[in-house]
Order: C-alpha cells, then sequence, then structure tokens
C-alpha cells in the first residue's frame, strides 16, 4: 500500500479542480470516515439507492475533484446539485461532517466555472439574481401576482387553458399560490410594536421574502405571539432577502452582497434578538458567518449577528411564553422542515407550543423529519425528485388529522401541492398561527393588522 | 463478447438507468467503509430479481468477466472492494420485506433490506431481528450474512448464522440453488453454515429466511463507570461467573469516550475514568428487576466509582447510540482510522490492553478502545492521519501487531467484520498453508473460475507446493467440479 505516499506525492502536483475562493476545505472534508451511517435517512439515496446521490457518497466525490483526482464535470456537478441541502445526514453524522456547508462551497465553485444553464440556470437568474435581491422588483411582482389573482385573469386564464403550456410541476405551484395579501408585513408594520406586559427583551422581525410574498399574515401573527409574550418587535424598513437561495444555488458572491447588507441594517436597529419564522432563512442567518472565511471584519459581524438570530418557536421557549387560554379543536399532525430540525436542531419547541394549546390533539406522522421535497427552488429545479418525496410526504400523513402543521413557508407551498393534487381535507399551517389563533381566541387580545 | 459488449448486454436487460459505467459514475464505488484501499469498479448494476441477478451472473460468467456483490458499502475489511475490475452488483434495490411468518418467527426478506428496517416492520407487532450491529441502520442483511455480521447483542442471542435459517444462492455460474431448511437442523452437508460468511466468494444471496424473535418483556441496562480497566474486567467476569447472562455488556476506554462526546451523542463521561461498562440484561419482567441489582452489586464489588440503570428509554437509547457510534465519533479526534476486531479469551483482558498500550505508546499512535466484553470481541481503533507520509502503512501494521497479540493469547483476527483484503496475511497467524489450501479448493467448487469477489478473505499459499496442491485438487476433481454445474442445473428451482 505504498498507495498514499505516491498519492501525496501526485497531489502535489496535481492541481485542485477547486480553484476558485471560498472552497471546500481540507479540514471539512477530511473529517468524514466514510462509515456510510448517512446513507438511509438522505432522500435522494433513499429514492435512487445510488452512492453517487448520498452523502457520503458526495463527500467523497468533492475530496477527490478537491485533490484534483476528479475534474469539476458532470461526475462532481450532477450528485452535488441533485443534494436536498436537507441536512439529514448531519443529524446522524457520529464524526460531524458539515454536508451542508461542503455542498453549497462546492456548488460555489461550480457557480464560477460554468454559469448554470438549461431549466434550472433559468429558474436561477431570474428568481436569484433577477427578483429576490431587490426589493422593488419583488414588490412588483407581488402586484402582478395580486393582479393577477384578484383581476380575474387567474380565472380567465384557467378558463382559456392557458396553463397547459407550463409544465406540470410549475401548473400545480401555481394552483397553490396563497391569495396574495393586499400588503406586505414589511410595508405594512409600523417600526415599533412594543410588547404588552412585562417588557423581557426586544427583537427585529426578518420578514422573509417567499414568507412575506405569499404569508405575510404568517409574519402578523408572529410579531402578535411576539408582542403577546414580552417582546418589543421592530420592523428594519432596509432589510433585504437573506440569501439562503443563492447560497443553495452556488451563487455566494451575491448571497455575500445580500449578507452583507441585512448585518448592518440589524447591527443599526441593535435588538436583543432576530427573529425569523421561516426555516430555511433562519438556517441561512446563522451561518452567515461561514460566507466571510475570507473576511475578517464581516466574519466577526457575522458572528455577532448571528448569536443573536432565534426562530420564534427556539426564542418563545427561551424567553418563556404564557400557556394560551383560547381552544382550538384540532388533530394535526406536524412536519419538521429540514432547516428547523436538521440544520438547527428545533424539534421540540414547536411541537412544546402545539401541544400548549388547550384542543389540540398532536399526533406524530411517521418519518416527520424527512425532506418533503421542496427545497429552497429544488422543487422547480428537480421537479421528479421533489415530486417524489411530496408523495411519500403527503403518505405519511396519518389518517384523521385536519390540519399539518410546519414552520417554513417553501414546506407550506409544497405540502399544500400536495395537498390540491390528492384533493384532500387538510390544511396546512405555520405553527404561529395556531398559537396566534388561541392567544386572539382569549378574546382580550389586541388584534393589530 | 468484449467489455463493452457485455456492458450493452447489461443494458439491455436492466434498462439504462440500473446500469452505472461512465467513469464519472463509478467513483463513490472505489472502496467500502474500509478506506485504505481503493480501486475503480468496471460498472455498477442495480437488479431488483432473483432471476435479474442470475442472468447478469450467467451473462458475467460466461465472457469471464470479474464481478462482486454489496449491500450498503459499510463492510470494514474491504469485502465490497473491487480489487480487479469487478462489475458490482448493488443489492440495494432489491429491500423488500418479502412474508413474515409470527407463528412459526421467521421472516423472509430480500438481501438489500437493512438490518433495523425489517425490526422497524415489525416492531408494532412486538417482534424483532435480534442480530445488532452497531451498523444496523444502514447495513443489509445480505452483507450481514455474508460477514456473519456480529452485534452488542449476541452475547445472549448469538450471531447472524444463529438467525439465518435458509437462503436463495446465485452461485458464481448463474445457478440458482436454496439452501438451508426454514424449519429444523441441515440436513446433507450444512451448507448455509458454509456461505455464511464466506464474504460474497461464494456467491450472491437474494432471499433470505431468518429467525424473528418476541421482544423480551423487560429490559434493564446499567452504565458504571470504573477508574480502572482491570476493575471492569474483573466485573465482566464476575457477572459471567454468577450465572448472568446479560443480553451484552460492552466497555469503551477512556480515548473512545472523548470521541463520543464529541459528537452528537453527547452522554458526559468523566475525564479520569479508565472505562465504561454498558450492561443490559433482559427477559421477564419479574426476573430482569432482581438480576439487574445483582449486576450493580456485583460492579460496587469491583471499585465501580457510580453506577446507574437507565431511568427511561431516552436515556437508555443515549447510552446505546454513544457506545453504536465510537468508530465514526473517531472522526472526531482524528481524520482516520483503522478499527481492528480481534477475539481473545475475556479472562486476558487486562494483559492484552495493557500490551495495546504498549503498541500504540511504541507507535505513536494512539489506539481507543471499544469492547464487547461479554464475548472477548475488541476492537481497537487506531488513530492516523492519511496525508502524512507513511501513517496509513504504520497503522496498517500497528494494526496486524495487535492481532499478532490476540492470536497469540489463543483469540481470533476477526470476531464479525470479517477478513476482506484487510486481514488476508493475518490470516497465516490462524491456519497453515496446508488449511489455507483446503479453504481455496472449497472456493473453487462454488466459484469455479474465481471470478466472484476474488482475492478476499483467503490469501493464497505462501509456497508454490500449496498452490499446486491446490490447483490438483481441483484438476483431479474436474469431473466433480463440471458435475457440480450440471447438477445445480438441475436443483435450480427459478429457471
Ligand atoms: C461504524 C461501523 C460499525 C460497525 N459495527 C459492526 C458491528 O458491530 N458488528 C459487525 O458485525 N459489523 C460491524 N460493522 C461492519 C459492517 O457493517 C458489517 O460487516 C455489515 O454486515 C456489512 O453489511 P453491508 O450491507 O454494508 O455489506 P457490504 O459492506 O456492502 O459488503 C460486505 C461483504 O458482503 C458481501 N455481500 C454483500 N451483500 C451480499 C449478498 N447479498 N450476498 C453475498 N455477499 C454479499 C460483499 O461482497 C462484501 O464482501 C460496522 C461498520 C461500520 C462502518
Ligand atoms: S458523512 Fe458522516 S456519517 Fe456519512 S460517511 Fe462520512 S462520517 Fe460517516
Ligand atoms: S443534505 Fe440531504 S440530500 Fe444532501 S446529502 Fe445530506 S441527506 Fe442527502
Amino acid at each position: 500500500m505504498a498507495k498514499t505516499a505516491v498519492h501525496l506525492a501526485d497531489m502535489a502536483q496535481r492541481s485542485t479542480s477547486f480553484p476558485w475562493p471560498d472552497a471546500p476545505e481540507e479540514d471539512q472534508y477530511s473529517v468524514c470516515v466514510h462509515c456510510g451511517f448517512c446513507l438511509e435517512v438522505c432522500p435522494t439515496y433513499q429514492q435512487l439507492g445510488d452512492e453517487n446521490h448520498s452523502p457520503r457518497g458526495r463527500v467523497h466525490l468533492i475530496k477527490e475533484a478537491s485533490q484534483g483526482l476528479l475534474p469539476l464535470d458532470e461526475s462532481v456537478i450532477n450528485p452535488v446539485f441533485t443534494c436536498l441541502d436537507c441536512r439529514a445526514c448531519e443529524t446522524v453524522c457520529p464524526s460531524g461532517v458539515q454536508v451542508g456547508a461542503l455542498i453549497e462551497e462546492a456548488r460555489g465553485q461550480v457557480h464560477y466555472q460554468e454559469p448554470p444553464s438549461g431549466l434550472s440556470g433559468a429558474v436561477e437568474k431570474l428568481f436569484l439574481r433577477g427578483i429576490f435581491p431587490r426589493p422593488a422588483r419583488l414588490k412588483k411582482i407581488r402586484r402582478l401576482m395580486r393582479f393577477y389573482q384578484m383581476s380575474g385573469l387567474r380565472t380567465a386564464v384557467h378558463k382559456m387553458g392557458l396553463l397547459k403550456v407550463l409544465p406540470m410541476h410549475l401548473r400545480e405551484l401555481e394552483a397553490v399560490i396563497p391569495d396574495i395579501t393586499e400588503q406586505s408585513a414589511l410595508d405594512a408594520l409600523p417600526e415599533l410594536m412594543p410588547a404588552q406586559g412585562a417588557r423581557k427583551a426586544s427583537a427585529g422581525l426578518f420578514t422573509g421574502c417567499v414568507m412575506d410574498v405569499f404569508f405575510s399574515d404568517v409574519n402578523m401573527a408572529t410579531v402578535r405571539v411576539a408582542n403577546r409574550n414580552g417582546l418589543d418587535v421592530l420592523v428594519p424598513k432596509e432589510q433585504i432577502c437573506c440569501g439562503a437561495l443563492q447560497v443553495h444555488a452556488g451563487d455566494r458572491e451575491q448571497a455575500r452582497k445580500m449578507a452583507r447588507h441585512n448585518i448592518d441594517v440589524f447591527e443599526r436597529t441593535g435588538t436583543d434578538y432576530i427573529i425569523i419564522n421561516a426555516a430555511g432563512c433562519g438556517a441561512a442567518l446563522k451561518e452567515y458567518p461561514e460566507l466571510f472565511k475570507d473576511d475578517p471584519v464581516y466574519h466577526e459581524k457575522a458572528e455577532q449577528f448571528s448569536s443573536r438570530v432565534r426562530d420564534i418557536s427556539e426564542l418563545l421557549v427561551e424567553v418563556g411564553y404564557e400557556r394560551p387560554q383560547g381552544e382550538v379543536n384540532c388533530t394535526l399532525t406536524y412536519h419538521d422542515a429540514c432547516h428547523l430540525c436538521h440544520a438547527q436542531k428545533i424539534r421540540s419547541q414547536p411541537r412544546e407550543l402545539l401541544k400548549s394549546i388547550p384542543g389540540v390533539n398532536l399526533v406524530e406522522m411517521v418519518d416527520a423529519d424527512r425532506c418533503c421535497g421542496s427545497a429552497g427552488i429544488y422543487n422547480l429545479t428537480h421537479p421528479d425528485m421533489a415530486g417524489q418525496l411530496l408523495e411519500r410526504k403527503m403518505d405519511d400523513i396519518p389518517e384523521g388529522v385536519e390540519a399539518v402543521v410546519m414552520g417554513n413557508p417553501g414546506c407550506m407551498m409544497q405540502i399544500k401541492a400536495g395537498v390540491e393534487r390528492r384533493k384532500v381535507d387538510l390544511d396546512v399551517l405555520h405553527t404561529v398561527e395556531l398559537l396566534d389563533l388561541a392567544y386572539r381566541r382569549e378574546g382580550n387580545h389586541d388584534e393589530r393588522r | 463478447m468484449n467489455g463493452d459488449k457485455v456492458i450493452r448486454e447489461l443494458v439491455r436487460i436492466l434498462g439504462p438507468s440500473r446500469v452505472l459505467h461512465k467513469p464519472h459514475q463509478l467513483h463513490t464505488y472505489n472502496c467500502d467503509a474500509y478506506v485504505a484501499k481503493t480501486s475503480l469498479p468496471r460498472a455498477v448494476v442495480f437488479p431488483e430479481s432473483t432471476e435479474e441477478v442470475a442472468r447478469i451472473v450467467k451473462l458475467l460468467h460466461e465472457n469471464d468477466i470479474p464481478f462482486l456483490p454489496r449491500g450498503a458499502g459499510t463492510g470494514l475489511s474491504g469485502g465490497a472492494t473491487p480489487l480487479n475490475g469487478e462489475v458490482i452488483v448493488s443489492l440495494v434495490r432489491m429491500n423488500r420485506l418479502l412474508r413474515v411468518d409470527f407463528d412459526n418467527l421467521r421472516a423472509v426478506v430480500q438481501p438489500g433490506l437493512v438490518n433495523l428496517t425489517l425490526t422497524r416492520k415489525i416492531t408494532n407487532k412486538g417482534y424483532y431481528y435480534a442480530p445488532d450491529p452497531s451498523s444496523q441502520s444502514v447495513c443489509t442483511i445480505g452483507g450481514n450474512l455474508a460477514e456473519n455480521a456480529g452485534g452488542s447483542h449476541c452475547l445472549k442471542y448469538g450471531v447472524t448464522t444463529n438467525h439465518i435459517v435458509a437462503a436463495k444462492f446465485v452461485l458464481p455460474t448463474g445457478n440458482v440453488v436454496d439452501i438451508g431448511q426454514p424449519f429444523g437442523d441441515p440436513v446433507g452437508y450444512d451448507l448455509l453454515g458454509l456461505v455464511v460468511g464466506s464474504e460474497g466468494t461464494l456467491g450472491i444471496a437474494t432471499e433470505i429466511t431468518v429467525r424473528i424473535l418476541k421482544k423480551p418483556q423487560a429490559v434493564k441496562t446499567a452504565l458504571a463507570l470504573f477508574d480502572r480497566v482491570s476493575d471492569a474486567s474483573d466485573t465482566v467476569s464476575d457477572i459471567i461467573r454468577a450465572g448472568i447472562i446479560p443480553a451484552a455488556i460492552e466497555m469503551m476506554d477512556q480515548l473512545a469516550m472523548q470521541a463520543v462526546d464529541k459528537s452528537n451523542y453527547y452522554v458526559g463521561y468523566p475525564a479520569d475514568i479508565e472505562a465504561v461498562l454498558l450492561i443490559e440484561v433482559d427477559g421477564m419482567a419479574a426476573g430482569v428487576e432482581e438480576t439487574s441489582q445483582r449486576v450493580v452489586e456485583i460492579c460496587k464489588s469491583h471499585n465501580v466509582r457510580t453506577v446507574k440503570v437507565a431511568e427511561n428509554d431516552a436515556e437508555r437509547a443515549l447510552w446505546w447510540s454513544s457506545r453504536k457510534m465510537a468508530f465514526g465519533a473517531t472522526g472526531r479526534i482524528s481524520p482516520d482510522y483503522i478499527v481492528q476486531d480481534g477475539v481473545i479469551p475475556r479472562s486476558r483482558l487486562t494483559e492484552v490492553l495493557h500490551k495495546i498500550s504498549e503498541i500504540s505508546r511504541e507507535s505513536g499512535l494512539r489506539i481507543a478502545n471499544v469492547f464487547h466484553a461479554g464475548d472477548g470481541n475488541l476492537h481497537p481503533l487506531i488513530c492516523y492521519d492519511s496525508r502524512i507520509p507513511g501513517e496509513t502503512e504504520k497503522a496498517i501494521k500497528v494494526g496486524s501487531a495487535v492481532l499478532k497479540v490476540c492470536a497469540d493469547v489463543g483469540g481470533s483476527i476477526t470476531g464479525e467484520h470479517g477478513v476482506g483484503i484487510e486481514k488476508l496475511e493475518e490470516m497465516r497467524f490462524l491456519f497453515t498453508d496446508t488449511d489455507l489450501a483446503a479453504q481455496l479448493a472449497i472456493r473453487s467448487v462454488f466459484n469455479p473460475k474465481d471470478l466472484c469477489n476474488a482475492g478476499k478473505l483467503v490469501p493464497k499459499p505462501s509456497r508454490c507446493v500449496e498452490v499446486r496442491h491446490a490447483q490438483r485438487i481441483i484438476e483431479q476433481n474436474a469431473d466433480f467440479f463440471g458435475g457440480f454445474q450440471e447438477q445445480t442445473e438441475l436443483m435450480s428451482p427459478s429457471k
């Protein structure tokens, strides 16, 4: 086995296939001991049985590319892009490999080498560079979509069968796009909403873009619930999209710009905490420091920023919450959003909150923490895999439940698409929506809208 | 047919989505969980039925193309690593539970079914599959069969071979045979005994009938912390001397404790103890309470620092994960490791551990120890860094030296991880060239062209006399070997 020696000598000459900045680091991939314990929890491996599409396989390919044993071609690119970035592998990995970070960095290298093309390229360009980072455009889209829904145009389009030009999965998504509220929370809310009763701390609300376009009600509910539990809520108006989708797609340059902006904005706001109700954004905000490995100044700032970020369920349990007195009679099940349970290790808090509501009967579903296939814009770029995972998720929803509850807008849209597809009678809700309802049913709550 | 034609034929049989053959698709199959040696396969195929496996194997056999079976690739001795450009026959898509006979305690599974998945599927009826390798959440029952896998609870319940009663096997010629006996003892030669533990060198299991057990009524698990290894070791001997048959007794040393405590499976072991014992008793509720009390007493009589019985399932589960994740968690304290798998007479533990720490000191490589203490199966984890020139070689040598110690005290070089490519040389600690030649002769009965997982399990006898001897046996019995194929063709039910 003189292999290793040869290997090392080779490596010295062989140049890495990851020559660009912010590449996957040896310290990270060498942590993998190749035990395979992550295989069975990986949704793509479960579906395909192909080790190229498993966590161990992906890390192995990243390692080989990094050492120059493989070129940065389809061998690495396909597996790295079929990853859902769901982090289920990180939850089980005994060795502590940060698979998510490695995947994101590897995607970054691909992004440098070849800007994305094809369907996923078009989707990414439109959404990730064109819309999400630009609040003005986001607003315009929001208005257009609302116009589309409200003006009767939607009905007309449906009647004329115009949607048939869209691929099936986009048609399904169109069908479940919730009615867009008149105003986003970011626009509608005043800059400061004071705590009710004794003030425990202050929190800056990160409104999120998908959440705020499609589910701004959830943001409103979050504010009410936070106020109710002694938190001053501030809404910094200059905040922009968190950049999670850009990170997932490998567009780290764009993500860094957005992160810097948000870090500055929330630094100025200076609240004790930064609260977020979208799991994907929450995970991204907590991982801002990973984006600034090569920038000591912002790395420091990002650390500071991240240490203040809390998911709303996490913060309520941390600072203490009042048990609601209003009843919500409902049998429900909880779906663990990947970026809540795997990326942020938040599992018990939302369940605790739900169980605290009088009348709620929480029935656990099997494999509640298996990805539903939404995974950011994965359901747009990889509709087949996303569709298979959605089917499995729908199969797992226990009989007799009236609602599926979760903590992430992407999952909410995906599971709504599943509900639509199966024509079942099932509400899809966010944890704070139920909690808010319970508080409001106490009857003495000041309803702000 | 040349290689390309064979690939085309494979694609024709299985369809393009179930054959990986482009060079860029093959890298993740260049080794299993033993990473010290890597080599690319020619292709990877994913059959879904016995018939497909048989067709593939027949094709490969006829065209003299080497192949090997692979399950989850968690093997620790390189059994699924393609040394000869094999076509890898991956069984992960054959992962169905085919039938369960609760009345007679039998389940029929496909080989790619994951060990723990079987238990999960029958647990709500109160049954389980007993062999529990630490890798049970991922490894396949086919892989378990091939490695005769053991696990923590095999002290009381026995290893894989005690739980497999019959199998459908695709021989390396492509013929399908049924071996074993779903009920009753083997009739004729115990071929099942032969293929269990054959490490994929005698063919491919495609359907396996296993015993399932009723879950014990009660379980008690104790965690005992010891200042000295010798006390822990005496405790183990005393428990067994007292006539208690625990379901499991596991030991970890300080370095192993440090590794798991750095992982997601944190228990919080004190930094100044030498050994922790995890002792589990199970059975009827009444007896278990009493036995666990006796276990606690015995620990106390051996200077235990603290001993605690798990208060609830969550605590018990955490202690077990901490033990079962110990190998993987070694990645927290070292970039690479080799896990060895020696067996020793239990009473020699203290002495052997002492020798291992000497080897560690001399080599400068840290060694963590995890131990199925009840049955004397020792897992020294040799920590190294493959990036440092020469260290992989050194770690391999250290592993070998450790196995020598085990063999010298009357033990064995493998308890459950198999020989694979890793321990080929160490086979010579146990067997003479004549012994090895006899084993090779058996292999050639099943595997006449040596196409199926060649170069694993049994080393070639070192002296050429013995090689010639083995060859002579085969030549002299040419009729028999030829006849074997005909006979199996007659026997083969599924054609
Ligand atoms: C962290 C860790 C902990 C482990 N703990 C234990 C333990 O406690 N006890 C233990 O015994 N082992 C343990 N192992 C080793 C390993 O998990 C077992 O050997 C397991 O049985 C391998 O199963 P697999 O499906 O991964 O097989 P693979 O690794 O894919 O293959 C193993 C061997 O079986 C052959 N094979 C696979 N499928 C078939 C089939 N259908 N028919 C014929 N041959 C086949 C292969 O050719 C190969 O030689 C551990 C491994 C790891 C990484
Ligand atoms: S990522 Fe973790 S669990 Fe997966 S093979 Fe590597 S060390 Fe094992
Ligand atoms: S992040 Fe999810 S999809 Fe990606 S490798 Fe890990 S488990 Fe698989």
